[in-house]
């Protein structure tokens, strides 16, 4: 039982967490501690082959899915908080909180009689024991999920397919299209320039300085830029104050009274 | 086994807010995903209780339908988000009027 009471909070703050987190990928990785607390609550109540399937079919094929699709959709999509129904927040969580207590308080006041155990079922282990129900009782049951497997692949396929209306655009339609637009609009035909190799960045977030000292917002992905994590022209100059500031006077102070004739002969290079 | 159950319905409950509230369609299928493990808890807290492996099997089966659901709602997931660039469920409302 102690099990139980040290995995039974953690799986509920992690699912009130899905309800809160901005973003759907946190919601997903909570949905990964719920779902391995489940696991090991059905390895303490004497379900071992459930709770392999759990992590095989839960953790490593559907939060995967979930994961690629978050991929595919963007994965900074987060929830909008405006509410197209008036209300319908406050009733949902009001409708919620009715649901749970009916039910808590409902299941608390049964009682479910002694604990008949496994011990008896699973003599043989578990797995064989879940096998003879599997292939005698629910074989029917058993077969028909086949179908139903099958059925959800074939969907899955039809839905992801998508087919190509217009030949696939050659190298030579591409060139022709850039000089097309350099025609129309004076967009740049060439690359777009490289990002900003600097002494201390050389990182893909550092834009290149254009000739006025001012970044160019074409040398840096549009999607760091949409992220916001693109280092801006201000944000190095500071950088140079800020190498000044820990160099101090020191090192100066010493070249100066040492060998001003040395600094005299860099100062053109720096 | 009561705790089981109980906190079965707790992840039952949340679930269902889930799926009431949030926004994001893969958000609110995570949700789904959620009430479904909730009722396989009871489900396996049940089977011990009782003393046969009926609960497990039937969980296992649940466990098939949840992977099969998945598949195919997460195709139509992408399917909405390629024509309307939006994985927002408020967005699908065409056949609302």
């Amino acid at each position: 039982m102690s099990t139980f009471w040290i995995l039974a909070p953690v799986m509920v703050l992690a699912a009130l967490g899905i309800l809160f987190v901005r973003k759907a990928v946190h919601a997903a990785l909570l949905l990964a501690v719920v779902m391995i607390g489940l696991a090991i609550l059905y390895l303490s109540l004497n379900a071992p082959f459930l709770a392999a399937v759990q992590v095989a079919v839960y953790m490593g094929a559907i939060l995967m899915l979930f994961l690629f699709v978050l991929m595919l959709v963007g994965v900074d999509a987060s929830d909008s908080v405006v509410e197209t129904i008036k209300g319908q927040r406050f009733m949902a969580i009001l409708a919620g909180l009715l649901l749970g207590i009916v039910l808590v308080v409902g299941l608390a006041q049964i009682s479910l009689g002694p604990v008949v155990g496994l011990d008896v079922a699973n003599a043989n282990g578990n797995i064989p024991a879940l096998a003879d129900l599997l292939f005698s009782k629910y074989v029917f049951a058993f077969e028909v999920t086949s179908a139903l497997l099958i059925t959800a692949a074939v969907g899955a396929m039809v839905l992801a397919h998508r087919e190509r209306l217009e030949p696939k655009a050659t190298q030579a339609d591409l060139a022709a299209q850039r000089m097309q637009d350099y025609a129309a609009s004076g967009k740049h035909p060439g690359p777009l320039p490289t990002p900003g190799v600097f002494a201390r960045h050389n990182a893909v977030d550092t834009p290149a300085l254009l000739p006025d000292g001012t970044a160019s917002e074409s040398s840096v992905s549009r999607v760091l830029a949409a992220r916001g994590t693109v280092r801006s022209a201000p944000a190095m100059a500071d950088d140079v104050a800020a190498i000044e500031r820990q160099l101090g006077q020191a090192p100066h102070a010493g070249r100066d009274a040492s060998a001003p004739a040395t600094t005299e002969e860099e100062a053109p290079a720096t | 086994m009561t705790p089981y159950v109980i906190l079965s319905a707790i992840l039952f409950t949340i679930g269902s807010v889930g799926v009431l509230t949030r926004r994001n369609a893969i958000v609110v299928f995570m949700c789904v995903e959620l009430m479904l493990n909730a009722s396989n808890l009871a489900l396996v807290a049940f089977s011990k209780q009782s003393g046969d492996l009926d609960g497990q099997v039937l969980a296992f089966f649940v466990m098939v339908v949840a992977a099969a659901e998945v598949v195919v709602g997460l195709a139509i997931i992408m399917t909405i988000f390629r024509t309307r660039r939006s994985a927002s469920v408020d967005d699908a409302s065409l056949l609302k009027y």
